[in-house]
């Protein structure tokens, strides 16, 4: 009797906090208060917690409860909470034994059945890293918890059967009640789609060889050309070029995915590098991230690790364009809302892709095009020279000729150039690894111009360049970078 | 006479027993005035306590206290005073009480005791 007490994880964006939730029984007449600035969701979970108990055979006191989150500043939302002031509760009115120091993360469905909730992953590793292994949550997200290290994960399908482990007084529990199967969560693949392979693409030579380095140094890349030269295709197949990712990478690929919507039932760690590829009608919230209340994560983060594909870049609002700036510099995306601040990780290999101009017919001679100077002007400005300045690899890609058109077949799969992409960084690796870092393109140009100086007669024309203020101190450096990948 | 009157009535007696048995004198039982009815009016003490008893055979309905709200207490805060001035009696300190009856009629009547409600 007395006091209740549980744990659960409030997410502020990909970080978590830990809430401990106490609950208190006054003897007075029935009501039900929750404290610690719930949002209208998680007050909604007095509703569906009086039923879930009453369902499961383990009904609530009939007396004034009062349920309290802490710390009361930190904003919490939606129904992840609704186990862990259950139990708390139960614990209170002396129910079963005590909950303290577990975690409790689940939504609790009106007949007992604990739902899976979104951000499982995040929010697992936030409890492991305050020192609170154990944490229960429903079956359908178990996988998904399990895969963080050093977690004690327990799943379950029912509140019956939860609070039958805590010690309940198993004459009333409904432990035969089975909920159908329906929502959990199977083992279907996730990442399991077919990556399109480099093979179909037909000649672009140069192109393919852009794209390796590319892959290799993880460099931003341009691609410009006239409609139907395989822009699309190319930059599609640039994900398979890339190697798996490694276990700390996938854990914060997973937890982003985790907190999104795309994949709410991803139970398995995501190996492969994403791919985002938003439609150039998206809003500035929907690339960076945001919403009412607290930002979710946008398609620059959700490409974090992997690729973020804007086709027909220059279509895309420059306002959109230029937000991107501060991610591909710092590899993370603060944004601030009114119910707090949420950093997501950002760091992804940008792939634009562009016509030559607005009608898109102004290649080889161009004499097909009926775009003014003015248009072709305005149509590339919106690709604002610090956003370009920050792709190190600008390219041409033209019409496939006749010849390599016939000869199509014949070209490398995405398995072999992968292979020697593996390779290169492996190169990469041996020569940065002692500098802590892992691809060219992390490099700094302090390193660039210090450790890995490359002779004067080779970067003479680039010291002209900055001279002469063709070239920025940080294009300067970006040029440096990409032959170290050539060789 | 309903069966529920009859219910309501068999839990009055119960609980006015009940409260004489924690010590209380039972001073009026089913006062009614054109505001409402007072089910008890007890002395515990030098306090005035006005007992409000609900009666549920079973809980298939919810539980007696549950029936309990707001509006209630309030117009039995208004009957205390008004029952007050109709015996002219000046307590020192009045309080609501809420007693609740669950009786099947099979087994033993479970009777649960809230003092000092809303």
């Amino acid at each position: 009797m007395g006091v209740g007490r549980s744990y659960s994880i409030a997410l502020l964006g990909l970080n978590g906090y830990i809430v401990e939730v106490e609950a208190d029984i006054g003897q007075t007449l029935p009501s039900f208060v929750l404290l610690g600035l719930p949002d209208a969701s998680l007050n909604e979970a007095k509703e569906r917690i009086r039923s879930a108990a009453q369902n499961s055979g383990i009904p609530l006191s009939r007396r004034k409860i009062t349920a309290n989150l802490i710390p009361a500043s930190l904003p919490k939302r939606g129904s992840g909470f609704d186990l862990a002031i259950t139990m708390a509760v139960l614990r209170a009115a002396g129910d079963i034994r005590s909950t303290e120091g577990t975690v409790f993360i689940s939504e609790l469905g009106l007949d007992g059945r604990l739902r899976p909730v979104r951000g499982i992953l995040p929010a697992v590793m936030a409890a492991v890293q305050a020192g609170h292994p154990e944490i229960v949550v429903a079956q359908a997200n178990a996988a998904e918890a399990e895969l963080v290290p050093g977690a004690v994960v327990r799943g379950y399908k029912t509140l019956a059967r939860l609070a039958f482990d805590f010690g309940a007084n198993p004459q009333d529990l409904a432990l035969d009640y089975e909920p159908a199967d329906g929502d959990v969560a199977g083992d279907q693949d996730v990442g399991a789609a077919v990556a399109p392979d480099l093979c179909d693409v037909s000649g672009q030579g140069d192109a393919r060889r852009a794209l390796e380095v590319a892959a290799a140094g993880a460099h931003h890349v341009l691609l410009c050309g006239p409609p139907g030269a395989g822009k699309t295709m190319l930059a599609e197949r640039l994900p398979g070029l890339l190697p798996d990712l490694g276990d700390r990478e996938a854990m914060e690929v997973t937890a982003i995915h985790s907190l999104s919507a795309v994949h709410v039932d991803s139970v398995q760690l995501l190996r492969r590098p994403p791919f985002e590829n938003p439609h150039h009608s998206a809003t500035a919230a929907a690339i960076i991230g945001g919403g009412s209340g607290l930002p979710r994560p946008g398609a620059a983060s959700r490409a974090h690790r992997g690729v973020l594909f804007l086709d027909e870049a220059p279509e895309y609002e420059r306002r959109v364009l230029d937000a991107l700036r501060q991610p591909l510099e710092s590899g993370e995306l603060v944004i601030h809302r009114s119910a707090g601040t949420a950093a997501y990780p950002a760091r992804f290999q940008l792939v634009l892709a562009a016509n030559p101009c607005p009608c898109g017919k102004a290649t080889g001679r161009g004499v097909d095009c009926t775009c003014t100077p003015v248009m072709r002007r305005r149509y590339f400005g919106r690709m604002s020279g610090p956003l370009l300045d920050r792709v190190d690899i600008q390219l041409q890609v033209e019409r496939v000729s006749l010849a390599d058109f016939g000869q199509s077949g014949t070209e490398e799969d995405t398995a072999t150039v992968a292979g020697r992409v593996q390779a290169a960084r492996a190169r990469q690796l041996e020569r940065l690894g002692s500098l802590g870092m892992e691809t060219n393109s992390q490099v700094p140009g302090r390193v660039l111009r210090g450790e890995l100086r490359l002779p004067s007669a080779t970067t003479k024309i680039l010291d002209t360049s900055l001279e002469r203020g063709i070239l920025t101190a940080r294009g300067y450096d970006r040029v440096l970078r990409l032959p170290r990948m050539l060789d | 006479m309903k069966a529920k009157d009859l219910l309501g009535r068999h839990g009055e007696k119960l609980a006015a027993g009940f409260l004489e048995t924690q010590g209380m004198r039972i001073m009026d039982r089913n006062w009614r005035c054109p505001q409402g009815e007072i089910d008890i009016v007890a002395l515990d003490g030098d306090t005035l306590v006005i007992a409000e008893v609900k009666t549920r055979r079973n809980l298939e309905y919810g539980h007696p206290f549950e029936a309990i709200g707001a509006a209630k207490l309030a117009r039995l805060h208004r009957l205390a005073l008004s029952w007050c001035r109709d015996h002219e009696v000046r307590a020192a300190r009045r309080r609501v009480d809420v007693v609740g009856v669950i009786d099947d009629g099979v087994g033993e009547p479970q009777l649960e005791h809230l003092r000092g409600v809303g």
